[in-house]
């Protein structure tokens, strides 16, 4: 049993997703201003709901398993530790980046009894998996990505501290991703109608690498993140280019995503938003999962 | 180290060849050149010279061209060089941090120039901030300005302005603006600034408009005008420096500047080591047409070769797709496009 805390419009996309998750039944969406749009849409949905933020919430006579917070670092660096004392494991979608790492596709099976795992950012769980793809095969000494999204999608918080992605999605390229060193770059662009989500993903690597293990690799893992998003494509295959000077000797690999949302209640457009809600869905079902045995485990 | 007393002059010349200039020599610049470029620029009188990676701080990558010298290393010559001149350096907030901004202040930078596309000031308002910290002087760049109004870019400049930017450029990455675009644009900041701060005014030639837009930018109000020598800069090239001092000395209006040192400069010093002089050829001329970003002709020219596909084609559809500064990685997917297109047509 799990709730979400922050009711804006990704704890709301979030609430979409999980709705139809077999494993994960959200009863509880706590936000702190009581005229919320979101509270009242939960509401209707048949959660029950609260303003009174999570001082309700752990005070309820059933404690959620899970919780999802969609809230902001600051709020998350404040709640953290009430969870935790609570027994509740948190898949935190805000930057605050208490709890490791996580990207569902590539290393939440060393999380799964974490207490608290973080989403790190939203141009990480688009472009970590295909760093990771490519790392899997061949050393990748350099990995850098280029994010570009939509204005309308930008909200206020990525505004006013966008160093917070620029610096948590390097540190995610290498420390999930599996480069040496990482580099990320995040574009806006006002454009309209407004522009999917586009992420390209640049690897340096060995000249004599095997590139057609490095391409089915990259293709097997757009399959498998495509589980949980099924807007994430490749606009084209992934492409080789040898060595170049300045490039330390190194080849590179090029690959070229898209990812559209799912259109639950965020448009489509805004894949950097729903791929944030689609692998922290997909993080809580596989946690959820692992809650479910250990408890079966027990009783047996 | 000093600078320049600003009551002396009308207008002030600032100079871009060492970061604007980085573009057009595939950010290949040696410390030798950096040295030998700032001393004449120095000479000549120029107060703010601006020393960076084509696409500012942290711009070394494979999406915008890795640096030959180690931009930090660049910037740590020019300073050691400027006798009088402030160096400045270029951040485009979602590439350089505030972490690169602290290194260069720390090497001794004076200035730092923060630039966004011309709809989305707010992603500086952080940096600014820092930069105010650091005691540099800041300036913000709102680029592209062509794809704005100039009502909505004067809003875009006072959120700059409250962050505390002290002189906003409108800047026409594209070459784009011809004649009262650039005017127009200019007196809206101006208005909306009412003295708080000042407007600057940054051209580029692929329309040929570079000088010209400049003298209008100045009567509109602007007082810092970029320029570069040998017009070494982005696309078609930037406002060459040299004509921008002989121009305004024609016109009778002071910079402080002196415009024979800096022909001086550009004919013996900066033409003898670069790799190639900006031209308006096809591609850059249908930058300024489309309204595209003039770093993307190098990268553009690239990816035509390796794909087999036209240059301004691929210019053309970044235009239509109004791709913004710093979507280089797009030019290669739309190459691949028309290379698919064409091969689907045979």
């Amino acid at each position: 049993m799990a709730a979400i805390v922050g009711p804006g419009n990704i704890g709301t996309d979030l609430l979409a997703k999980l709705r139809r998750s077999e494993l994960v039944d959200v009863r509880y969406m706590v936000g702190v201003v009581p005229e919320s749009d979101g509270l009242t849409r939960a509401a209707e949905l048949g959660l029950e709901t609260s303003a009174d933020g999570v001082d309700w919430l752990l005070t309820r006579d059933r404690l959620p398993d899970l919780v999802f917070e969609a809230t902001s670092a600051k709020a998350h660096a404040a709640n953290a530790q009430r969870y935790a004392e609570a027994g509740i494991t948190a898949v935190d979608l805000t930057p605050a980046a208490l709890g490791p790492f996580t990207c569902p596709v590539v290393n939440i099976g060393d999380q799964l009894d974490a207490p608290n795992v973080n989403m790190i950012t939203c141009g990480g769980q688009a472009t970590i998996p295909i760093v990771h793809a490519v790392s899997r095969v061949t050393p990748v000494p350099y990995a850098e990505i280029v994010a570009s999204v939509s204005s309308r999608s930008a909200g206020p918080g990525t505004r006013a501290n966008i160093d917070e992605f620029t610096e948590t999605t390097a540190a995610g390229i290498e420390k999930v991703g599996g480069a040496a060193k990482g580099k990320a770059i995040i574009i806006i662009n006002p454009v309209e109608p407004p522009m999917i989500m586009r992420d390209t993903v640049f690897c340096a690597i060995d000249p004599d690498a095997d590139r057609d293990a490095i391409s089915e690799s990259i293709h097997r893992m757009v399959s498998d993140v495509q589980v949980y998003v099924p807007g994430y494509r490749l606009k084209a295959d992934p492409q080789f280019d040898d060595p170049q000077p300045n490039w330390n000797g190194r080849a590179r690999v090029a690959v070229f995503l898209e990812v559209a949302g799912n259109g639950d209640y965020l448009p489509t457009y805004a894949g950097n938003l729903d791929i944030m809600t689609a692998a922290a869905s997909r993080a809580g079902e596989l946690l959820a999962e692992k809650i479910i045995s250990d408890r079966k485990a027990v009783r047996a | 180290m000093g600078t320049w007393d600003d009551t002396e002059r009308e207008v002030r010349l600032v100079d871009t060849s060492l970061r604007d200039g980085s573009h057009a020599m595939a950010h290949q610049f040696t410390e030798a050149n950096v040295r030998d470029t700032v001393r004449a620029l120095d000479d000549a009188g120029v107060s703010l010279i601006e020393v960076s990676h084509g696409d500012g701080l942290g711009g070394s990558t494979f999406n915008y061209g890795f640096s030959l010298v180690d931009e930090r290393t660049l910037i740590s010559a020019a300073v050691d060089e400027a006798q009088r001149a402030k160096i400045a350096v270029l951040l485009l907030p979602g590439l350089g941090t505030v972490t690169d901004l602290r290194a260069a202040a720390d090497l001794g930078a004076g200035a730092v120039r923060i630039a966004t596309h011309c709809t989305e000031a707010d992603v500086s308002i952080q940096h600014f901030q820092a930069a105010r910290d650091l005691g540099l002087e800041t300036v913000g760049f709102l680029m592209l300005s062509h794809m704005s109004t100039p009502e909505d870019l004067a809003k875009q400049g006072r959120i700059m302005v409250d962050a505390g930017c002290q002189c906003v450029y409108v800047v026409d990455s594209a070459g784009a603006l011809i004649l009262e675009d650039a005017a127009d644009r200019v007196a809206a900041l101006v208005a909306e600034f009412d003295g708080q701060a000042q407007v600057g005014y940054h051209g580029h030639q692929n329309l040929s408009f570079g000088v010209a837009n400049s003298v209008l930018a100045y009567r509109a109000g602007a007082r810092q005008i970029d320029g570069s020598l040998v017009a070494l800069g982005a696309g078609a090239g930037n406002s060459p420096t040299e004509v921008l001092a002989a121009t305004f000395h024609r016109l009778g209006i002071t910079t402080g500047v002196d415009k024979d040192v800096l022909m001086d400069a550009a004919e013996n010093v900066v033409k003898p080591f670069i790799t190639r002089l900006p031209v308006m050829d096809r591609s850059s001329i249908v930058q300024g047409v489309a309204g595209v970003y003039s770093s993307f002709l190098l990268h553009a020219e690239r990816a035509a070769e390796r794909y087999g596909v036209p240059a301004h084609e691929i210019l053309y559809r970044c235009g239509e797709r109004r791709y913004v500064g710093g979507q280089e990685d797009m030019i290669i997917n739309i190459a691949l496009e028309i290379a698919e297109e064409r091969q689907a047509t045979v």
